[in-house]
């Protein structure tokens, strides 16, 4: 038949027929990604054993309709054969890689989600270059092995998940997507308050984290019709919390957060970490400071801050997901020393971020202490009491350049302390505020996070970090080569923020990340984060620009003044929005002169 | 999963692919037989003869059937739709999983389900499930009672502690002993897996307990100090009958509590049978008194059903039974023993616990009966002896036990009273619970193999499959899908909803006409472990 004969170049995917169809030896081959897969555990059984499944043809049977309704002429075809063959999945449907977190030297491929064959190529080449060099020559951390951890390897989790992962493979994927299942895993000890006051839930290593809070009078979408690449639906709720921020005071519980507490009964404990860090971690006690863990070449193993609690102890907060990773990390390179003590405190501490220019006096009412910025500098650390507990870790940051606190917690204070901190600051307009409004908070302030901006392969001069760097703190640390090489020779990329000008929110797409970055009409990168500044009423996308050669496209030095120079573009599906490109935050200046027009009346009411 | 269909050019051979329709080809019909069977009165457990009708009690009092059958035999509409069917059926369901320990399930027993419908009011029947915690194994029954439900009731709570105490070494029970002695606490004896609805008397406790302490004192004396094994076989037979001694004992010496006199009258003159099986690993131990059943359900090799029997039900219908009650009993009876295929005439099991009027000495009987209390004397029905009683006992509650050692290839076990074995075969019963169990893919695997199908028909056939499975998936428990076939199957063994219907929606005092209680426990095993098992020993 002719028609068979024109399909034999190409495979066509029917993603809402879950099926695919191509050329085999002169007929056709078809399969698909069936809407309820059947989990099965190999319990340590040869591969080889259940390569070939019994035919299952009443499971196939969707898959044949679709296949019939696409194409009916198929009716008359001769069935061959029905190949039943498992095939492995992950949690989050991207493969795992990369050295395992406990056995060193051991290297793992595995979990293709169906994707082996498209993948095999390049994800050979970079295990190879892992195991050869050490590490691999592109970002592969969504990949790595390490993001996952004991945590999501009981059999239950992944039997669900998978069953949600796989039909995923035809879904239209769309940002901001939480899986539905192996859920409510880790929780802080305020879920079931946070989520009586309407908390909608989003996972991170298994934690639960929320996203936002829905007000009592305000209905969502349902979760299918959410679905969407535009203004999405909690667009004004966000608005609300990152409002209250500015003017009063939010609490969002940071509880994920990994926490790692580093002990000697020397100076062990400094010095391992003065090797470890680039930025000089022999500071007076009660300081805090924002430093990144790097690798040999420079770039970023993970982005932290480090409280130095006293002379031998250190208090370490990471992202959640650096569990596992910098765990491996800090074991792999600290001194195997009986007198030095790496715990991992994440489940200790429930953390309450307290947001807003009142945070101050919601916490001096409550510890009864002047909180004042004399008494209690930024990037500072004190144990005190809040309300009746003590010892809670109170700290002058809140990851968002926003004044406020992070109070760390012990785990049998926390409903007292968020209590207390929610009567108490009723009279300053407290309320509750999630991690969408945090991140619309941190990226207009051009702070970068590590997972998402700052990875392996970028290292701190190429993201504007070089006031986290003391190359000359008088210890050498790891990095510290790459470093200084590339303050000689100048960086080829250079991150930047981004903020776009006719873009209509109401309207147009929105930037969600990877988007192309384009300066005078020619490719520079890509975009890696963004959010909508609700201060600025922009969008603002943080982003990689590169200088590529117009003669052989190879890279070049990027300056500051090439960055300043440029006229900018973001590509957004195919649409192009002008954007202005800064090296530095926008000053305080620039947004309270805007809000200054628009000062109301309400501004003066209550909250 | 990814299932790529691989396909060759067009050939289209009807003919051959006949051969994969006719094996796979079931039954429409929209016709059904919709009037309800007249079921014979012998069906019921006492005579309903004319001359003891008086002394039946009144909700077993034949005459008013009679007038109930005019009633019924009036074309009347009062159907239920599926939802109100389903409701009724799934009222008493139970589930139980043998939980696993980090994926691997190392009992034998994946987990059982189990039902009951009432037709009696209240119903008679009653089940026991229980898991045994000082020894391995576990413990399921199903209790059929009669002349009311005191009996069964007392059997379903007090057995499996028999049972168990049986079961316990020397040590375990001077622990017991000691615990209860100092006032400590006690070794928890038996995890019970209850449906809300399943009981227990909170009055009789004391005294249940009392008696079972006195049984492991015994025990204890008994002991030789030699360590023995203990024989599970005739652990079994001695608490059957220890408890039946219990029964009868705890009537004749009364209690001061009128109500817990009255109650353990009324279980000494009522009775019951009991089915119990006792799995421990691949030893599995069948105990059977009475007309219940104990049935195994075998996946052969090509995937076929087929039944096979571990107990044998003591009634008229067993040779051996009508033997063993001739010999015990002098000659010049052997005609009136068994009469009309009841016992004296009367009692359709040949052994039961309780139904001391068949045990008991005629004026032991007389002595019970008139130091009791009034609502005993007041009761025509146990005043009354039954005729030609001159050897007594006529009765025992000592169980036929029946072993099997468990292969991969038995799937289940049905336990069953015979309200279930009355409506069905046994092999209709295995073959619908083993293709329940199996899904649809046991039922009727499609293999294209050999054969040469075009993608149209197969997938004509796939859509019919779904359309007919759709309907077998509305039961989550086995047990419920077996009442749902015992109840409403046409002439076709095909559930007919309308005569589902129409038997659930039957009025209290007529059920017992068109059905008995029907109860059922589903025992499913997990054949890798007995395949383990297996091997282990090779």
């Amino acid at each position: 038949m002719p028609v068979f004969c024109q399909l034999c170049w190409s495979a066509i995917v029917d993603a809402d027929g879950r099926i695919y169809i191509r050329n085999w030896q002169g007929g056709i081959l078809s399969g698909g990604f069936e809407k309820n897969p059947k989990p099965i555990f190999t319990e340590g059984k040869n591969q080889l054993e259940i390569q070939n499944l019994r035919e299952d043809w009443d499971h196939f049977e969707p898959l044949l309709s679709s296949l019939l309704r696409r194409m009916p002429v198929l009716e008359t075809l001769e069935i061959l054969k029905l190949v039943n063959c498992p095939e492995t999945f992950t949690p989050d449907m991207k493969c795992i890689m990369g050295e395992s977190p406990v056995v060193q030297g051991y290297f793992v491929l595995a979990g293709m989600n169906s994707a082996g064959l498209s993948l095999g190529g390049g994800a050979g080449k970079f295990l190879a270059e892992w195991m050869v060099y050490g590490y691999p020559t592109e970002n592969v951390w969504e990949l790595d092995l390490q993001r996952f951890g004991a945590l999501q390897s009981s059999r239950t989790f992944l039997r669900h998940r998978v069953m949600e992962v796989m039909p995923l493979m035809y879904d239209l994927k769309v940002p901001r997507w939480d899986f539905q299942t192996g859920r409510q895993l880790r929780t802080s000890p305020l879920y079931d308050r946070l989520d009586a006051q309407g908390a909608r839930w989003m996972e991170k290593h298994g934690f639960e984290r929320p996203k936002y809070f829905v007000p009592p009078n305000k209905d969502l979408l349902a979760l299918e019709q959410s679905k969407t690449f535009y203004k999405p639906d909690w667009f004004d709720i966000v608005e609300s919390e990152v409002k209250c921020c500015k003017e009063a005071v939010c609490v969002i519980d940071m509880s994920s957060f990994t926490k790692f507490e580093i002990t000697s009964t020397g100076d062990q404990a400094l010095e391992s970490l003065q090797y470890l860090f680039s930025n000089d971690l022999d500071v007076p006690v009660g300081h805090i400071v924002h430093t990144g863990m790097l690798n040999e070449c420079g770039g970023y193993e993970n982005d932290c801050s480090i409280a130095r609690l006293n002379k031998r102890s250190f208090f370490m907060i990471s992202p959640t997901d650096q569990q596992v990773h910098c765990w491996a990390w800090l074991n792999k390179y600290m001194p195997k020393d009986s007198s030095l003590l790496l715990e991992d405190v994440t489940w200790k501490y429930t953390a309450l971020n307290l947001i807003g220019p009142r945070a101050v006096d919601v916490l001096s009412e409550l510890s009864y202490a002047p909180m004042t910025p004399d008494h209690f500098p930024t990037l500072f650390c004190k144990e005190m009491s809040v309300g009746y507990a003590n010892g809670i870790r109170v700290m002058s940051m809140t990851h968002t350049g926003e004044p406020g606190f992070m109070l760390y917690i012990p785990i049998e204070y926390a409903l007292h302390v968020y209590n207390e901190v929610m009567s108490v600051g009723q009279k300053y307009g407290i309320r509750n505020a999630g991690y969408y409004a945090l991140r619309s908070l941190r990226i207009e302030k051009f702070f970068a996070f590590w997972g998402q901006d700052l990875n392996t392969l970028t290292t701190p001069l190429e993201c504007g970090g070089e006031s986290r760097v003391k190359l000359e703190k008088g210890i050498d640390f790891i990095g510290r080569n790459a470093l200084l090489q590339q303050k000689q020779n100048g960086v080829y990329k250079r991150l930047a923020m981004f903020i776009l000008d006719d873009h209509d929110t109401d309207l147009d797409l929105w930037p969600w990340w990877g988007e192309p970055i384009y300066r005078n009409g020619k490719y520079a990168g890509k975009t890696t984060s963004s959010a909508y500044s609700y201060t600025l009423d922009r969008h603002v996308c943080l982003g990689y620009v590169h200088n590529f050669s117009e003669d052989n496209g190879e890279e070049q030095v990027v300056t500051a003044d090439f960055i300043n120079r440029g006229e900018y573009e973001i590509d957004i599906a195919g649409h192009r929005f002008q954007a202005k490109a800064k090296l530095y935050p926008v000053t305080s200046f620039f947004t309270h002169k805007r809000r200054k027009d628009d000062v109301e009346l309400s501004d003066f009411h209550g909250k | 999963m990814p299932a790529p269909t691989q396909l060759f050019f067009p050939l289209i051979r009807n003919c051959e692919l006949s051969r994969i329709y006719g094996t796979a080809c079931y039954c429409h019909h929209k016709h059904l037989c919709c009037s309800p069977t007249y079921i014979p009165q012998n069906r019921l457990r006492y005579t309903p003869h004319p001359a003891y009708a008086t002394f039946c009690r009144p909700r077993e009092n034949w005459w008013q059937y009679t007038q109930g059958r005019r009633y019924a035999s009036t074309p009347q509409k009062f159907y239920l739709t599926p939802p109100q069917v389903n409701s009724i059926l799934k009222a008493n369901e139970y589930s139980f999983k043998v939980p696993e320990f980090d994926g691997k399930n190392v009992s034998s027993i994946l987990g059982f389900d189990s039902n009951q419908l009432p037709a009696n009011a209240p119903i008679e029947d009653r089940r026991s499930a229980a898991t045994c915690l000082q020894t391995r194994g576990m413990l399921l029954g199903v209790f059929d009672g009669h002349a009311g439900c005191a009996c069964s009731q007392a059997v379903s709570e007090r057995l499996f502690y028999y049972i168990a105490v049986s079961l316990l070494p020397h040590e375990t029970l001077l622990e017991i002993e000691n615990a209860v002695e100092s006032g400590r606490a006690l070794l928890p004896i038996l995890q019970w897996h209850k449906h809300p609805n399943d009981y227990f008397s909170k009055e009789a406790s004391k005294l249940y307990f009392n008696s079972l302490r006195t049984y492991w004192q015994e025990l204890i004396d008994l002991n030789t100090g030699e360590s023995a094994d203990i024989d599970v076989k005739e652990a079994l037979i001695n608490a059957f009958k220890r408890l039946d001694n219990d029964i009868s004992l705890e009537a004749q010496v009364g209690d001061p509590n009128s109500f817990l006199n009255y109650l353990v009258l009324r279980v000494a003159f009522s009775g019951a049978t009991a089915c119990v099986a006792h799995v421990d690993g691949v030893d599995l131990h069948v105990a059977n008194t009475g007309d219940s059943r104990a049935m195994l359900g075998v996946q052969e090799e090509d995937g076929s059903w087929s039944a096979v029997t571990l107990s044998n039900d003591h009634n008229a219908q067993n040779e051996r039974e009508l033997e063993r009650l001739k010999l015990e009993h002098p000659k010049n009876e052997a005609k009136s023993v068994v009469k009309q295929d009841r016992l004296l005439g009367l009692l359709m099991p040949f052994r039961a616990f309780g139904d001391v009027k068949f045990k008991w000495s005629i004026d032991l009987q007389k002595r019970v009966i008139e130091s009791g209390p009034d609502q005993l004397n007041d009761n025509e029905y146990t005043k009354f002896i039954p005729p030609n009683y001159h050897t007594p006992p006529y009765l025992t509650a000592e169980p036929e036990v029946t072993y099997h050692r468990l292969r991969p290839q038995d799937k289940f076990l049905v336990l069953a009273t015979d309200g279930l074995w009355e409506t069905m075969h046994r092999q209709d019963v295995v073959r619908i619970v083993g293709e329940y169990l199996t899904g649809m893919h046991q039922q009727q695997p499609i293999a294209v193999g050999g054969y040469k199908v075009t993608l149209g028909q197969m997938h004509g056939l796939l859509t019919e499959r779904r359309a007919k499975m759709s309907s077998v998936f509305e039961d989550q428990n086995a047990a419920t899908h077996l009442i749902r076939h015992a109840v409403g199957n046409n002439e076709f063994g095909a559930v007919d909803h309308e005569r589902l219907s129409k038997m659930l929606s039957l009025p209290e005092e007529l059920a017992r006409m068109y059905r008995d209680d029907i109860t059922i426990i589903v025992v499913q095993f997990n054949s890798h472990v007995v395949g383990a098992y297996q091997n282990q020993e090779q």
